[in-house]
């Protein structure tokens, strides 16, 4: 191991893993929102929109995410829509990880059984009241892991954006094995830096879990 | 005769092309205990779930103090609601609240109660069910009987003016269906007015003031409970108590 060498790049790989953890928090912030959205849409049954959703979601999840970024960044310029590849990083890691949100969320809200919904109603709560005190709380106590292992997964997805030019970690790493042949080196940080970034997540997942499913139904 | 408190008239409902109600009328009086009997699949739920609006009718109305509440939106349907209380035959608590709050989470939220107040009837209800002890329980700890007490509780708490009670021992242990049915007993005593759906013929014919039969989506007879029992008008409705007669009569030889 060349130690001079990695004390000389580490500032490269913390801008990476900046670029990396920015575009990875944007993307999955709109991969929830998306994900929260389609499975309303397809909780409450809404016409046109289910179909869409459904088509989105196979379209989604059954291309891989490189190709999915090779489209918005070469193909659309073809048709005169130019973006950024930090924008185009964004929306395809969105629009992987909606799908994958939008899973999670469908199968949480489908452990809820009906009988909740209509006790709930019954005793007078509305619709929305209903969704927000006692199917959601439900729902999210299932969905959480899935949830975890989607911010996981997506994060990690974030390596082929050196495929369209991105400076995110990956893209670094290889740069610096072109360049400079140091191999074991820019690996070795690589692998740090996904490990610095993402075991944080995971241990906050599980406590997250642990807390959902214990604590809140008196087990 | 007290005033009437809940009108269904010329009732239809369906399911995709099964007509499940062909035309249902019905009066339920202030204070009075109707219990609803009738073959599997004849109906029964289906009517209690119209009343309070988790089923959309095809055709017909229904008044409760005068005030037609059938056709309306769920989130109007919110009003009238708090005024049926309904409990089911599956245990429908709620897993992610204690007893407690299962009990003073919708007088709190839709009524805007406080919530000293609301836990201090709660406690008074849990205390008249003998569950005082389990208030800070969560419902997988109860045995099915506590949890429907609980839910008799949680509907109670509403001040509805009316209940609605879907078999909800059908899914009971054998020993816990008295404890269930005593609370009810209590109620009816009290003046409530009860609509009960239940498969206990003794239990039926002590708690109502009138019997309602139906088959085939209509109402086939009706008549003070001792009449019912004893001298029941039409073929169906013999049959129907026989089939529980047979029932007892096996029963009897099977321990022998
Ligand atoms: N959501 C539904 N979709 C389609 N058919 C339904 C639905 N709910 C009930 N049915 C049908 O409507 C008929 C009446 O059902 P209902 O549950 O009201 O009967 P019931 O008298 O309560 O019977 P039980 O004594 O078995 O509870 C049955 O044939 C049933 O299969
Ligand atoms: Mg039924």
């Amino acid at each position: 191991m060349d130690w001079t060498f990695i004390q000389e790049y580490i500032p490269m790989y913390v801008e990476a893993g900046e670029l990396t953890l920015t575009i990875g928090i944007l993307g999955i912030i709109l991969s929830i929102l998306i994900g929260m959205i389609a499975s309303a849409i397809e909780y409450y049954k809404i016409p046109v929109l289910r179909q869409i959703v459904s088509i989105y979601v196979e379209l989604s999840r059954n291309t891989p995410l490189l190709v999915q970024l090779f489209f918005l960044y070469f193909g659309l310029p073809k048709i005169g829509i130019r973006w950024s590849s930090e924008l185009c990083g964004i929306v395809g890691l969105s629009f992987l990880g909606g799908s994958y949100m939008t899973e999670a969320f469908r199968s949480g809200l489908e452990t809820v059984e009906p009988i909740q919904k209509e006790s709930a109603l019954s005793l007078g709560f509305t619709p929305l009241e209903t969704m927000i005190d006692v199917i959601l709380p439900q729902a999210l106590a299932v969905t959480v892991p899935s949830l975890v292992a989607n911010v996981i997964f997506l994060i990690k997805e974030t390596s082929v954006f050196s495929g369209i030019a991105l400076a995110d970690l990956m893209y670094v790493a290889k740069d610096l094995i072109g360049l400079y042949y140091k191999t074991p080196e820019a690996l070795s940080m690589l692998v740090l830096a996904y490990l610095i970034i993402l075991l944080p997540v995971s241990i906050i997942g599980t406590l997250l879990e642990r807390r959902l499913r214990y604590a809140g139904f008196g087990n | 005769m007290a005033e009437v408190q809940l009108s269904i008239k010329n009732l239809h409902k369906s399911y995709d092309r099964l007509d499940v109600l062909k035309g249902v009328d019905l009066d339920v009086h202030k204070g009075e205990v109707v219990v609803l009997l009738g073959p599997s699949g004849c109906g029964k739920s289906t009517l209690l779930r119209c009343i309070n609006g988790l089923e959309t009718i095809n055709e017909g109305t229904i008044t409760l103090d005068g005030e037609v509440i059938s056709g309306k939106s769920q989130a109007e349907m919110s009003k009238y609601r708090q005024k049926i209380g309904m409990v089911f035959q599956s245990y429908d608590l709620f897993p992610h609240k204690n007893i407690i709050d299962n009990i003073t989470m919708a007088p709190r939220k839709v009524q805007g109660r406080d919530r000293v107040s609301a836990e201090k009837e709660a406690r008074d209800l849990l205390a008249r069910v003998g569950l005082l002890d389990k208030e800070k329980a969560f419902p997988r700890m109860l045995s099915g009987g506590q949890k429907q007490r609980v839910a008799i509780v949680r509907a109670l708490e509403m001040h509805p003016e009316m209940m609605l009670f879907d078999e909800v021992t059908a899914a009971l242990d054998p020993e816990m269906v008295r404890e269930v049915l005593d609370v009810m007993l209590e109620l009816a005593g009290q003046g409530l007015t009860m609509l009960i759906v239940t498969h206990e013929m003794a239990f039926a014919r002590a708690i109502a003031d009138r019997i309602i039969f139906m088959d085939g989506g209509h109402i086939v007879e009706q008549s003070d409970p001792e009449t019912f029992f004893t001298h029941p008008k039409t073929d169906r409705a013999k049959e129907f108590l026989e089939n529980f007669e047979f029932v007892a009569r096996k029963r009897k030889n099977d321990s022998v």
